[in-house]
């Protein structure tokens, strides 16, 4: 996978997400379980907007000083033994990763959950070398057995899918036989997954941040598969978006704590694990640990107006709450980084040529900014980017957009209020359209249309496949 | 000594982005303006931060005894027996010694100190155990967290591995949250000049919610989690 899941315009992946019942109904269950979830752990704090102006200083100081807090990780790393490649593109990332598992002969990766690693098309280059790489997350195991339907949530990648259809899944793939009920088919994979993580030569992770001070790598989960990943096989690969780092440990407690209670609500995850390269033979940790920093397009993001979207922690706060979201889905972003998060980072990252009706795919409710434990201040971000596309593109596209009805405001008097506050001329240019064949018309007929739900996704994995065989950047 | 590669065009990139000469010493850290963290908890006593631990462990699925010193080895073996142990692996750990603890584990009709040596027969002994049990090093009140500090003996796969983890936790461990563990982590980094290889803070069972959002308990790691506080150690 690449950042780009779906070849499709953005019409017709939005007509999608709008029919497709089932995921609708489990996006708004999902929204406002971890968004109560966050809610209630943030507000017994008493303290929460402390906590959020010295998240948002840390991460500051640290986009600020990247350089300094990069070497000084990466030295601390290896002076203790840890082999650290800096990848200024992804490609140079995965040669990388593959001449690690072309010496180490490896047969069999097991991997934990990271958006990193999906962002530079990893899993596509180990198979390239005839070796196997299993995703040992559940959800990101579920989409992989169904034939690598993209994730559409970055906390909760299987979201759009129902427990019937795992099931469907388990048996096609695995001939599982038993019902339905998710404790069964969690400990169907529990068995499952063991086996993989006993057997495999080589483990690979994201990186939720780096600690400068140690050369210290911490992977923040729930299931424990990320413990399992770096436990069990002889080699580890962890491999980390750049601007993932924060100074010392004293740091990395604030922003963990952000983290868990912003993604779900939880005080900490179950598992928090440090992990530092280490010459002693203490216990068994693997002999050789690899850790393979990425730019990928991040540094060209430092230095100008949107330097604050590195801030990002990955927690999905922004996505948990926008209006947006929960009508179209994670799918029609056709990104791995949906929401408005995704919106203001995918165009940064990957150009504004497929993506420049992102910035559009938002009311401009400003939640996602309230929302955000590292204060990204998402919506202006959203803004800042039409104003660049509409001088690149004039101001027919901003239009065009507007008709398409992604003036989602328009329909919901109390955001667009707010969003003719903001002083966006985007924005007021719609009200003039308001009485019009206006936004919401299109809207009402993409939800009368005969429903697809059969169509879902199934193309994507032999479309992106030909795609490769293209010549196309996967 | 690792390899480092790419590290200064990587690098110096970054500080052209950032309209700025490279930074290779120097920087500090601000004195935070705000430190919000320091405040949770701030003066609770060790019982009451015994009684917040206690409170969160209902939250995060996880049971709880607590015990003296003296009577450590009796709850032990009423745990194991409630979990129908018959095997268990262990930290090879002088705590297991001085709290009296090998007779009881000995008793087991399978149980094995966690050893470097033999890494292959070890994770396959961890993989078919019952349970696993290990020491707190730091415990986190307000998460309900224990704190494991690799070290040699002290092997990861026993926290992992087996289907239950008893956790055993001296009172003197508790701390209030994640901010006094990372505290300690800083100066063992600044005074010792390295952290344990792998730290775990582990706060009750593995779980996951990927399927539609349901509470699942026990996905990858261990299904049970039971924490032993010695209230006078």
């Amino acid at each position: 996978m690449s950042i780009r899941i779906s070849n499709e315009p953005f019409d017709k992946r939005v007509e999608k997400g709008i029919n497709d019942e089932f995921m609708r109904s489990a996006v708004s269950g999902a929204q406002d379980r971890l968004e109560g979830r966050k809610s209630d752990s943030t507000a017994e704090l008493g303290t929460w907007e402390d906590w959020r102006d010295h998240a948002e200083e840390i991460r500051q100081h640290t986009l600020d000083n990247l350089d300094f807090y990069l070497q000084q990780f990466a030295e601390n790393a290896a002076a203790q033994g840890g082999h650290v490649f800096f990848a200024e593109t992804k490609e140079e990332a995965n040669e990388y990763i593959q001449s690690v598992i072309k010496k180490k002969e490896a047969k069999k990766v097991v991997k934990a959950k990271s958006m990193v690693t999906e962002e530079i098309g990893m899993n596509e280059a180990i198979r390239e070398l005839d070796c196997e790489v299993i995703e040992s997350d559940l959800g990101e195991w579920i989409l992989q057995l169904d034939d690598h339907d993209p994730p559409s949530h970055i906390v909760v990648p299987a979201l759009h899918k129902n427990k019937d259809q795992i099931r469907e899944t388990f048996h096609k793939k695995r001939g599982y036989s038993q019902s339905s009920d998710p404790q069964e088919l969690g400990r169907f994979a529990r068995e499952q997954l063991r086996k993989e993580f006993l057997s495999a030569d080589v483990g690979i992770t994201g990186c939720n941040f780096a600690v400068a001070e140690s050369g210290s790598v911490s992977l923040v989960t729930n299931e424990g598969n990320a413990r399992m990943v770096t436990a069990l096989p002889k080699t580890q690969i962890s491999v980390m978006g750049m601007e993932r780092i924060v100074p010392t440990w004293e740091e990395l407690d604030v922003l963990v704590s952000m983290l868990c209670r912003s993604a779900v609500g939880q005080k900490l995850t179950s598992y928090i694990t440090g992990l530092t390269p280490s010459e002693a033979d203490d216990e068994h940790a693997p002999e050789e640990f690899h850790i393979v920093i990425v730019d990928n397009g991040r540094s060209k993001i430092l230095g100008t107006k949107y330097q604050s979207a590195l801030q990002c922690i990955r927690c999905a706060a922004c996505i948990n709450v926008c209006p947006v979201y929960r009508h179209v889905g994670g799918h029609s972003y056709g990104s791995i980084y949906p929401g408005p998060i995704g919106a203001v980072l995918t165009p940064l990252l990957e150009g504004y040529e497929n993506n420049k009706e992102l910035p559009f795919a938002s009311s401009l409710c400003a939640a996602c900014t309230d929302a955000c434990p590292v204060k990204i201040p998402l919506h202006e971000l959203l803004l800042e980017h039409r104003r660049d596309i509409v001088e690149h593109e004039g101001g027919g596209f901003s239009e065009k957009m507007a008709m398409q009805g992604f003036a989602y405001a328009a329909s919901h008097p109390k955001l667009f209020e707010f969003g003719s506050r903001s002083a966006s001329p985007i924005v007021d240019r719609f009200s003039e359209k308001e009485s019009g064949p206006g936004p919401v018309k299109l809207w009402t007929k993409i939800r009368t249309l005969p429903s697809q739900k059969d169509d879902r996704f199934r193309d994507w994995f032999a479309e992106r496949e030909r795609r490769k065989n293209d010549g196309e950047n996967s | 000594m690792g390899k480092i590669h790419n590290k200064e065009t990587f690098l110096s990139n970054i500080a052209g982005n950032l309209g700025r000469e490279r930074r290779t010493e120097g920087v500090e850290r601000p004195v935070w303006k705000k430190q919000p963290q320091q405040e949770v908890f701030a003066g609770a006593s060790p019982v009451e931060l015994q009684e917040i631990l206690i409170k969160q462990c209902e939250t995060i699925h996880t049971s709880v005894d607590t015990t003296t010193a003296a009577d450590l080895p009796e709850t032990l073996h009423q745990v194991l027996q409630q979990f129908g142990a018959s095997s268990a692996v262990y930290w090879q750990d002088e705590r297991f010694h001085s709290f009296s603890l090998e007779p009881v584990l000995d008793s087991l009709p399978e149980s094995m100190a966690w050893s470097d040596n033999d890494r292959e027969e070890m994770t396959a002994f961890a993989e078919r155990a019952k349970v696993g049990i290990t020491f707190s090093d730091i415990t986190l009140a307000e998460s309900g967290t224990v704190v494991l500090f690799s070290a040699p003996g002290k092997g990861r796969a026993v926290s992992l591995l087996p289907e239950v983890h008893i956790a055993l936790i001296p009172r003197s461990t508790i701390v209030a949250r994640m901010t006094q563990a990372a505290e300690v982590i800083h100066q063992m980094r600044e005074e010792q000049g390295k952290v344990p290889s792998c730290v775990n803070f582990i706060s009750g069972p593995s779980n996951s919610a990927d399927i539609e959002m349901r509470l699942l308990v026990g996905v990858h790691g261990p299904v049970s989690a039971h924490y032993i506080i010695i209230e006078d150690a």
